[in-house]
């Protein structure tokens, strides 16, 4: 994705926004037709796009902690590799995003100095503790099934290169749901003590879950720019309701309990949830859940302990560029 | 299955394999303690990949050791059932990851003698032992490529890299001479041709290190008093830890799947 | 401090010998050979290649969209080039 090339330095007369270009642009976006990195776009969208992009980065380059800690405590052979395979997509995952942050002229490194710095967030979902090996399923059936609910549109999403990156992403995204509930399956189906692993991760993750699609339609601060720049092309309550009624049923297959006493279906058939508590959501993504300082400590450490590898590397380059002039010189 | 040690009938055939797959195995896992915290995202990348391809290694070569045994183990009880006294592998594959220099120069040391053994392999008498030797030598041709470039550009990156590199062979060459030594359960095997003898592979071996390390300029220690005892279960006070974190699980559950 | 940039560059894939390569993404690196590991570390995970190729981004020079009109509309108007301008009757077959 063309970045440096295109969109630095930015154009001068590119920055000009006049009230004729911005319908052009809404009618481009109207007709479906697909924003691409140098064609002219209004500011407000280029800025909003690289916050969500870089977040969604963010989110998977912070969502591969998590899991993570459990790669080396895999209680099999074939789950050690699956679950290697499924971190490592997200840290792919993450570098296509970041790779797509940067067609809007932002570069990787700036975006992760802001999150490594606290100023830019990342999915709520990934400051909470995994305790216990059904928590890697658990992530695998609920928070990729999340993500996915998410993923799918923004396949359609008017901008060019973050489409198809979403694109790539969902390809690969397959397997991860699967293996998540293929996990919680064998759980399920094993010893007393198992089955009440997985209920228990299920008990701890089920709100988390459910607060992932972001704040209610009410309150969502975003949505309306969003939705007519076909950014986003479902409310968050529409994709969580979409989330539960699909899961619902699966939980019923596992033999577990949705921790939420009031739940019942409606004549219509969706099944609907208690309130939830946007408090906690809040005090999360205000960097005051569970592991937010964890997380954030991780990805400075193997920032910092990783810079003189990156220096290292760019010496080398610059000396052999070094050589390379002299023996042409010669 | 049951939370205590199993036993392993090692005869010749067995043990050899259950040492490879020790070694995959080990190494394998500590390239995954990588994964989330390497130096930039494209080398996550790439350590997840020689991790996965070292699991996949370890897995091939312990379900044969479990068939040639034919009691009843297979990869998972192999892997997670037996202590660190029973553990096969090199001392060298054990050893933390440190940071970077050491993963690569570990990577490099054990990927450059594993790309000759696997060579050699691929003409065993054994056709399964000849066939995992195939698949497992196009692995570690690209691993020896990747460690290669790296201890290129960290020898002869920076003053700070230069001096990690350097740090990193000086403490872990007493470890690369245990990769060239056959005793005599291993003897037996060479005679008949199912194995190789390592001990030709040493001059190749020193050829190819050499010539990085000079172009790295990096220098080979000239000390050759080498550490011996992974192949009988002897091991650093590393592999303890590494295993307690590893099996946790299986040992904590009796009779469990997963 | 902020973080150096590492030069992006761009990848291109031939998923079958008989296809040409097409652009799948970026990465960083800071040399070409780096950058053609990494690409078939990213890229190739899932047997997606048989052939890599890897330039700096910003070795590639771009038409500016702003010249759209200028650079691509011409070429519309000229029908007669495709072969469904022209008439030949149906008893004469295939052509």
């Amino acid at each position: 994705m063309y970045t440096q090339a295109l969109n630095t330095p930015d154009r001068e007369d590119r920055c000009v926004e006049d009230a004729a270009r911005a319908a052009q642009f809404q009618a481009r976006i109207d007709a479906e037709e697909r924003i691409e990195p140098n064609d002219w776009m209004p500011s407000a969208y280029r800025k909003t796009l690289t916050r969500q992009i870089s977040q969604h980065a963010h989110s998977e380059i912070v969502g591969m902690l998590p899991e993570g800690n459990w790669i080396t405590r895999a209680p099999s052979l074939r789950r050690k590799a699956a679950l290697l395979a499924k971190v490592q997509d997200e840290c792919g995952h993450g570098l296509y995003l970041y790779a797509a942050a940067e067609t809007l002229g932002a570069s990787r490194e700036e975006l992760v100095d802001l999150m490594l710095a606290g100023k830019a967030k990342y999915s709520s979902i990934f400051n909470y503790p995994t305790l216990s090996w059904a928590d890697i399923g658990t992530i695998g059936w609920l928070v990729d099934g999340a993500a996915i609910m998410n993923q799918i549109p923004l396949c359609r999403c008017s901008y060019g290169p973050y489409a198809r990156a979403m694109i790539r992403v969902c390809k690969e995204e397959s397997f991860h749901q699967r293996q998540g509930f293929e996990i919680m399956l064998t759980l399920c189906r094993g010893t007393e003590a198992q089955k009440a692993m997985a209920q228990d991760a299920l008990d701890r993750w089920w709100w988390p879950v459910l607060m992932m699609f972001g704040p209610p339609d009410k309150l969502s601060q975003h949505s309306d720019a969003s939705t007519r720049w076909k950014i986003k092309r479902f409310s968050n309550d529409e994709l969580r309701q979409k989330f539960v009624d699909a899961t619902v049923p699966q939980a019923q297959f596992l033999g577990l309990t949705i921790p939420d006493p009031g739940m019942k279906q409606n004549e219509a058939g969706n099944w609907v949830y208690s309130a939830i508590d946007w408090e906690e959501f809040n005090q999360v993504i205000a960097g005051n859940g569970p592991c937010n300082r964890d997380r954030l400590a991780a990805r400075r450490k193997a920032h910092d302990e990783g810079a003189w590898v990156r220096e290292a590397a760019q010496a080398y380059a610059e000396k052999r560029r070094q050589r390379t002039a002299l023996q042409a010189a010669e | 299955m049951t939370v205590a040690n199993i036993s392993v009938s090692e005869t010749p055939l067995v043990l050899y394999t259950l040492r490879r797959a020790d070694d995959a195995l080990i190494l394998g896992h500590r390239l995954s303690e990588w994964c989330g915290h390497a130096p930039m995202l494209e080398e996550d990348m790439a350590l997840a990949n020689m991790g996965l391809d070292l699991l996949g290694q370890a897995r091939e070569l312990y379900a044969y050791a479990a068939r040639v045994e034919g009691k009843g183990n297979d990869e998972d009880k192999l892997a997670y059932l037996r202590d660190a006294r029973q553990y096969r592998n090199l001392l060298l594959l054990e050893q933390p990851n440190g940071d970077f220099a050491r993963t690569m120069v570990r990577q490099f040391l054990y990927s450059t003698f594993a790309d000759l053994y696997w060579r050699a392999m691929m003409r065993s008498g054994d056709a399964t032992l000849a066939a995992i030797a195939a698949r497992s030598e196009k692995e570690s041709a690209y691993h020896v490529r990747h460690a290669s470039e790296w201890i290129v550009r960290l020898g002869d990156g920076t003053e700070e890299s230069h001096r990690r590199a350097q740090s990193a062979i000086d403490e872990l060459w007493a470890f690369t001479g245990e990769m060239f030594a056959a005793d005599d359960s291993e003897r037996g095997l060479i005679e008949v041709g199912v194995a190789v003898d390592p001990a030709g592979l040493r001059a190749p071996w020193l050829k190819a290190v050499s010539e990085v390390a000079r172009e790295a300029t990096l220098d080979l220690p000239g000390n050759d008093w080498m550490q011996q005892g992974g192949r009988d279960g002897r091991h650093s006070e590393h592999l303890g830890h590494l295993l307690s974190e590893m099996q946790s699980v299986p040992r904590s559950f009796p009779g469990a799947a997963w | 401090m902020p973080t150096p940039n590492t030069p992006l560059w761009e990848v291109f894939i031939r998923s079958r010998n008989g296809l040409a390569h097409k652009h799948v993404g970026s990465l960083h690196a800071t040399d070409a050979t780096l950058a053609l590991q990494a690409a078939r570390d990213i890229y190739t995970r899932r047997g997606e290649g048989l052939s890599i190729w890897v330039v700096p981004s910003n070795a590639i020079t771009a038409s500016d969209p702003a010249e759209k009109g200028m650079m691509f509309e011409p070429a519309e108007s000229k029908i007669y080039r495709h072969p469904t301008f022209y008439e030949v009757p149906d008893e004469v077959g295939h052509m």
